[in-house]
């Protein structure tokens, strides 16, 4: 793959030499994250949050691996083994609040990821599979965050369990059995505890290795860049390395600083306080929420209230479902040929004005009690959300009519290309 | 073909949610919730006056404040509550020396086994036993109190809202029930084995007051055991048994913090120095 101008690995020293000639791993990691990968010259810090995307998947593995090694997941003694980390391990605290923070940056990284990929159209071809492996990732680590958040076998932990898997009793006729096999019983218990310790463990290596692909499959095209032009000459690109490595580095550091604030300084504000009773099957928590990068999904669930054809409840697990496998098909609902979102100027209206505050509406609505006006104003913002994906993109990316693009990224960087013709900065880069 | 299919599937599910709120509109519209008692009489919780030692950026254990609220819980709420999470060597972050730690853990009777004849027995607790129950099974403990069985103290500092703040509250914070409560929801007033609180989630609690008079506990600081000191004292003592390692984690997290800025400036000095050659100059 690559471009043709990129750097050739070519090691001096007599052991990389030998390496080389026998296992080329040196060169492959060159070639991916080095100097032999050339990368637009234009990416902003948008293009920082693929790698400390990568960054919280190994934070996530060494710190749950640590966690593995004193936890116990037994129904009897999990919350007990959980409070001796934190009390008696040493620095068993600092483990699991990274751990249990790392979740939540994890997300919030993802989410940013996510974000940048829908304003900027990075799904276009010649980039479906990437967007879809990406969309994997993301169904991976919300069930694999869903199981974590069950083991410390708190009240959340119990109850969440029992409703998001009470989700799939609501499929018609193979839903109850479906249930009590995915539990291994009629109720979360020890069977299932175990069960989804073992699939947290292995889990995160499913998504190391999907990760691989996202990555393998990123290096075909190149990645992305803001003005959505691809790359034409070697002027338009930069070596990732040095480059993009200092800038994802600074990056890295202003992450780890507001990630640390959070395990130092607020531990717990992310977290629910109920999970800090011990589950107890007999006493249902008032309010059932999950963690909060569940919430937006979590308040489509609940927006379903009404019997219409289907049960209400078969329709938000439906609507639930459906919210996030719509991003599978959105390479091929807009059709529009420009990809960035700075020359789409009905796009960029409904991106701004529409999507972002139903976002920002359903993230704030799933945490809410379950109570008027929460409940109605979800209905309305998962209504626009539905429309926003499957009915908006597609007419506005018939009907709009796109503002020039700049010739070349390197025209767009340094107002002019000297291999830029005229008049051919009207037509639209595809 | 695909957008056709995903038109319809987005007005589907667009209408069914709008159905949804339409019938919740006009629900809500012909008969709108009634308020409940717990949002119109309950209080958030508040610290007592000058805070706490522990709250905040620079945060420290108050130790004598902790001894304070140890004598409290040892002498009070141990009647009832357990604190299963803490062991008796754990005291000696309360500034106990080792023969206080050891002869503190043998002032309480801690399950043992008869060594003679392997029958279950009581034996002065060792700094490495966990504080004992008072009760000996759940049974015993819902039998003696009303059928509301007492909560293990070790976390309750963290399983509330602003914990600390929370137990300070609740415990200073009985009352009688207003006469408007008693007008507007006579459902929540206390029944019989209830006391009215503000504080707690549903107004009312099977717990009677268990700090009330001044004086309950002698301190053996001298300090005068008012409600509000009693309470206060224990309030801070069951945070620390929430979250011993909450000031080493916070002057850690300092550390970190100073380290990382450090590392953070030369990450963008580095970055600008790369950088420098490739950027192009701004004609401003």
């Amino acid at each position: 793959m690559s471009f043709p101008w990129a750097k050739q690995y070519e090691p001096t020293n007599p052991l990389m030499k030998y390496l080389d000639e026998k296992l080329p791993l040196p060169r492959f990691v060159y070639n991916a994250v080095g100097a032999g990968y050339p990368v637009p010259r234009n990416l902003s810090y948008m293009w920082n949050f693929g790698v400390l995307a990568g960054f919280c998947l190994v934070l996530q593995i060494v710190t749950g691996v640590v966690l593995a090694m004193h936890y116990a997941a037994n129904s009897a003694v999990a919350f007990d083994s959980v409070e001796h980390i934190m009390r008696n391990v040493n620095w068993g605290w600092a483990m699991r609040y990274a751990h249990a923070n790392g979740a939540s940056a994890f997300f919030v990284v993802i989410y940013l990821h996510i974000f940048r990929g829908l304003f900027y159209s990075s799904y276009k071809a010649p980039r479906e599979m990437i967007w879809l492996i990406g969309v994997v990732i993301f169904l991976l680590m919300m069930a694999t965050a869903f199981m974590g958040y069950v083991l410390p076998w708190g009240q959340m932990s119990f109850w969440g369990a029992k409703v998001i898997t009470g989700l799939f009793g609501a499929i018609p006729l193979i839903g109850e059995s479906l249930q009590v096999w995915l539990l291994g019983g009629y109720a979360p218990d020890n069977a299932a505890l175990n069960r989804f310790f073992s699939l947290h463990f292995l889990l995160p290596f499913v998504i190391a290795g999907c990760v691989i692909l996202h990555i393998w499959a990123l290096h075909i095209p190149g990645s992305s860049n803001p003005t959505g032009v691809e790359v034409k000459s070697e002027s338009d690109t930069l070596p990732f390395h040095p480059y993009y490595t200092a800038k994802d580095g600074f990056g890295l550091g202003v992450f780890l600083l507001i990630y640390c604030a959070f395990v130092f300084f607020m531990p717990n504000a992310l977290g629910h306080p109920d999970n800090y009773i011990p589950a107890n099957p007999l006493s249902t928590p008032a309010h059932i929420v999950p963690e909060w990068y569940f919430y937006p999904f979590y308040a489509i669930l609940r927006a379903f209230t009404v019997d219409f054809i289907l049960p209400a409840q078969l329709w938000g697990v439906l609507a639930m479902f459906a919210s996030i496998l719509v991003w599978f098909f959105l390479p091929w609902l807009d059709k529009s040929p420009v990809r960035s979102g700075h020359y789409r100027p009905l796009f960029r209206k409904f991106f701004w004005f529409g999507l972002i505050p139903t976002m920002a509406a359903l993230f704030y609505l799933g945490g809410a009690p379950a109570a008027e006006p929460y409940v109605m104003l979800s209905q309305l913002f998962t209504a626009y959300y539905f429309l926003h994906f499957l009915v908006i993109l597609p007419i506005i990316s018939s009907i709009e009519r796109p503002e020039p693009l700049p010739f070349s990224i390197t025209e767009a960087v340094l107002k002019s290309d000297k291999k830029a013709v005229q008049g051919e900065n009207a037509s639209p880069a595809v | 073909m695909i957008r056709l299919v995903g038109i319809l599937v987005g007005l589907g599910f667009a209408f069914v949610s709008l159905l949804a709120f339409v019938v919740g509109a006009y629900n809500q519209a012909t008969e709108p919730a009634a308020e409940t008692a717990e949002y119109a009489f309950h209080e958030p919780a508040h610290n007592p006056r000058g805070g706490f030692s522990f709250d905040g950026l620079a945060p420290r254990w108050d130790v004598a404040q902790l001894q304070r609220g140890y004598q409290v819980y040892k002498e009070v709420c141990a009647a009832c509550h357990s604190l299963n999470q803490v062991s008796f060597r754990n005291l000696a972050d309360l500034g106990y020396t080792e023969e206080e730690v050891k002869a503190e853990a043998a002032s309480w009777l801690v399950p043992g086994i008869d060594p003679n004849t392997g029958e279950a027995s009581t034996r002065p607790g060792l700094p490495t036993d966990r504080f004992p129950d008072p009760y000996a099974n759940e049974v015993m403990a819902a039998a003696a109190n009303n059928n509301a069985i007492p909560p293990d103290l070790s976390l309750m500092a963290k399983a509330r809202h602003h914990g600390s703040a929370y137990l300070y509250s609740l415990l200073t914070g009985y009352q009688e029930p207003s006469a408007e409560l008693a007008e507007r929801f006579p459902d929540s007033v206390p029944g019989p084995g209830l006391y009215h609180n503000p504080y707690f989630a549903n107004l009312n609690l099977a717990m009677a007051p268990p700090l009330t008079t001044t004086g309950q506990v002698t301190y053996a600081d001298g300090t005068e055991a008012t409600v509000r000191q009693m309470s206060q004292d224990v309030a801070a003592f069951l945070t620390w048994t929430a979250e011993p390692s909450l000031v080493d984690r916070v002057s850690m997290g300092w550390i970190v913090m100073g380290f990382l800025l450090f590392v953070t400036i030369l990450a963008w000095l580095a970055k600008k120095n790369v950088w420098a050659s490739v950027k192009p100059r701004r004609e401003d």
